[in-house]
């Protein structure tokens, strides 16, 4: 879906998607590392189990929810990689946080 | 952890940063929260790393993406305190911000906050939307500005609107090879929005950069179809194919990018948090937060300024940017009222010529009424899987509108809060109702408007 253009010179950085090794760019977002990947699927829809993926890539979408470190439901989009990071994809039934405020 | 401030503007965008900048320089302790990683909002998104390490994205994105180096520059050099990386997950009508950064939360008081929030693409439901494939101009966009990435494959371009042609071009001159432009706006726009067209001419040169954007694309090869409709996105794992219908005729296309376009609609989550009034802009078709010149909303402490009050573009967006930062300082007694009403003419005149442009653009590239109303098999709640269809039935039951429609589908009730449906889904419960959207209403919105876990619930301070 998505290449990167030759002129970066940012520095590498190593993160790891499902213990896969991945080459970023410092200052990018994981989303967007993930997308230059090849990544086609972030998560699965909870309803049907169908595939997502980043629509908007501003941060209101949700389409984007990673875990990251450990950490459910994080926004790809607008978390920037750190060197060692490690992501999965969503692919269980899981609550969404903002429902987990009454 | 709480901390005071004269001045708190959520957003670094055109408006937040010349707010803050000018804030700065007239005494105010400001401080800036964005929920990117750098200054610049939507439109200078990434502009100090392109200017300083990717030069020749720079000269793709244009002049008006490098004309945000300055500003962005006079904000660093102001003083105004900045939160990068900090997203905003709710706020009392007393002002109080929640703030949520890297797992930590905390609560900041300020005597005047100003939103400067922006806009979002419009999110216009069409069958297949929700497919890894699919996705907005403006998110495409964001990974070039953000990381350097560009689309690659068979890439379609579908919608209207002057950030549709923008992209186009942006990409035309990277060297991008496009399938298709599926250009959507209706032919018979054209006649309604020359009505508009003397203003138009007054607002300076967006008409003729838009002309020349056009003739760029027809220089480039760029194959252009208009007059599209109908469209839908086709695949299973991820997007396969495009089907449209132009010329009377159904086509399909081969592709595994569809980006999407319908212009933009004001970003008001956290006004509505906040209880400030909203109306509904019949020509734009979108809510906006209601305030006065000067961004004031009326809720005593919170100012609204830049697109989400309603779409001006960039430029526009900096000088109300500069109104609320004027109005903050006389309301907070560093300014008296003649003081601040003889340093706002320049502003003030400045923005209304930006603005001249809107009727036209409104006219010109409104969404289309079969993107407004969608087919029934249509998700248009896409975290809840509710169909436009499910919708209608509801509402031929008696559903009133989006609140209610909460209960009977849990429509607008997952991660995105409604964001991405609740226009939408107005539109259909009018059209079901045979009434205005501005009858209709929106889904009231509550915190937290990002997600937060309970762990980080529990670190703030009350
Ligand atoms: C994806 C996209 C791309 C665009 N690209 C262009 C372009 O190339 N050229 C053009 O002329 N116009 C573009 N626009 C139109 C754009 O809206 C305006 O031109 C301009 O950016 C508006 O300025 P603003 O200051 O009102 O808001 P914005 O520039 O949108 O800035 C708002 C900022 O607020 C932040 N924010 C929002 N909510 C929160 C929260 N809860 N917590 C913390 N931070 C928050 C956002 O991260 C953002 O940085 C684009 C719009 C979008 C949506
Ligand atoms: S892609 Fe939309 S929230 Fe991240």
């Amino acid at each position: 879906m998505f290449k990167r253009r030759h002129n970066h010179k940012a520095k590498s950085i190593t993160v790891y998607l499902e213990g896969e090794k991945l080459a970023a760019r410092e200052g990018e977002s994981v989303a967007a590392a993930l997308l230059a990947h090849g990544t086609g699927d972030f998560r699965r829809s909870v309803i049907s189990g169908g595939p997502r993926a980043p629509y908007c890539m501003i941060g209101v979408c949700f389409e984007c929810l990673v875990e990251i470190d450990g950490v459910a439901n994080r926004q790809a989009c607008l978390v920037p990689v750190r060197e060692g990071m490690r992501i999965s994809r969503q692919y269980g039934m899981r609550e969404v946080a903002p429902e987990i405020v009454p | 952890m709480s901390r005071d401030y004269d001045f708190a503007i959520v957003g670094a965008g055109p408006a937040g940063l010349a707010a803050a900048t000018l804030a700065a320089e007239l005494g105010l302790k400001s401080i800036v929260f964005d929920e990117q990683g750098a200054p610049g909002g939507q439109i200078y998104r990434a502009i100090e790393e392109v200017s300083g390490t990717r030069p020749g994205d720079g000269s793709i994105l244009g002049k008006d993406y490098q004309y945000g180096l300055e500003p962005v520059r006079a904000f660093r050099r102001s003083g105004a305190e900045y939160a990068p990386g900090t997203s905003v997950w709710d706020i009392a009508s007393d002002g109080a911000l929640a703030v949520l950064r890297e797992g930590k939360a905390w609560r900041v008081r300020a005597a005047r906050v100003l939103l400067a929030a922006g806009a979002m693409e419009r999110p216009v439901p069409f069958p297949g939307w929700t497919l890894p494939g699919v996705m907005g101009i403006g998110a495409a966009q964001a990974l070039f500005k953000g990381a350097g990435l560009v689309p690659d494959g068979a890439v379609v371009l579908a919608g209207s609107g002057p950030l549709f042609t923008l992209f186009a071009v942006q990409l035309a001159r990277a060297g991008v090879p496009v399938a298709a432009l599926l250009m959507t706006a209706q032919k018979n726009n054209s006649w309604r929005a020359l009505a508009h067209l003397p203003a138009a001419l007054r607002a300076g040169d967006y008409l003729a950069r838009g002309l020349s954007m056009m003739r760029e694309l027809r220089r480039a090869g760029v194959p252009m179809i208009s007059g599209v409709s109908n469209l839908s996105a086709v695949g299973d794992e991820g997007l396969k194919a495009v089907e449209y219908i132009a010329g009377g005729v159904r086509h399909s296309l081969q592709a595994n990018l569809l980006l999407v376009h319908e212009g933009v609609v004001p970003n008001t989550q956290l006004a509505m948090a906040a209880g400030c009034n909203h109306c509904w802009d019949e020509p734009g078709r979108y809510w906006r937060t209601e305030s006065d010149e000067w961004g004031d909303t009326g809720t005593g402490i919170i100012a609204s300024a830049g697109d989400c009050s309603g779409i001006g573009g960039a430029r526009a967006a900096e000088h109300a940017g500069r109104l609320a930062a004027l109005d903050a300082a006389h309301r907070l007694g560093r300014l008296d009222a003649g003081e601040r009403d003889r340093r706002a003419k320049r502003d003030l005149a400045a923005r209304a010529r930006h603005m001249r442009i809107r009727p036209f653009l409104d006219t010109l590239y409104p969404p289309p009424p079969w993107l407004r109303h969608p087919p029934d098999e249509t998700l248009v709640c896409r975290c809840e899987e509710v169909t436009a269809g499910e919708l209608r039935r509801v509402a031929a039951q008696g559903c009133p509108g989006p609140n209610q429609a909460k209960a009977f589908t849990r429509c607008g009730m997952g991660p995105c809060q409604g964001r991405m449906c609740g226009l939408a889904v107005a539109e259909i419960f009018a059209k079901a109702h045979g009434v205005p959207v501005s009858e209709i209403g929106y889904f009231r919105v509550r915190p937290p408007l990002k997600p937060i876990t309970v762990g980080e619930l529990a670190e703030v301070a009350l």
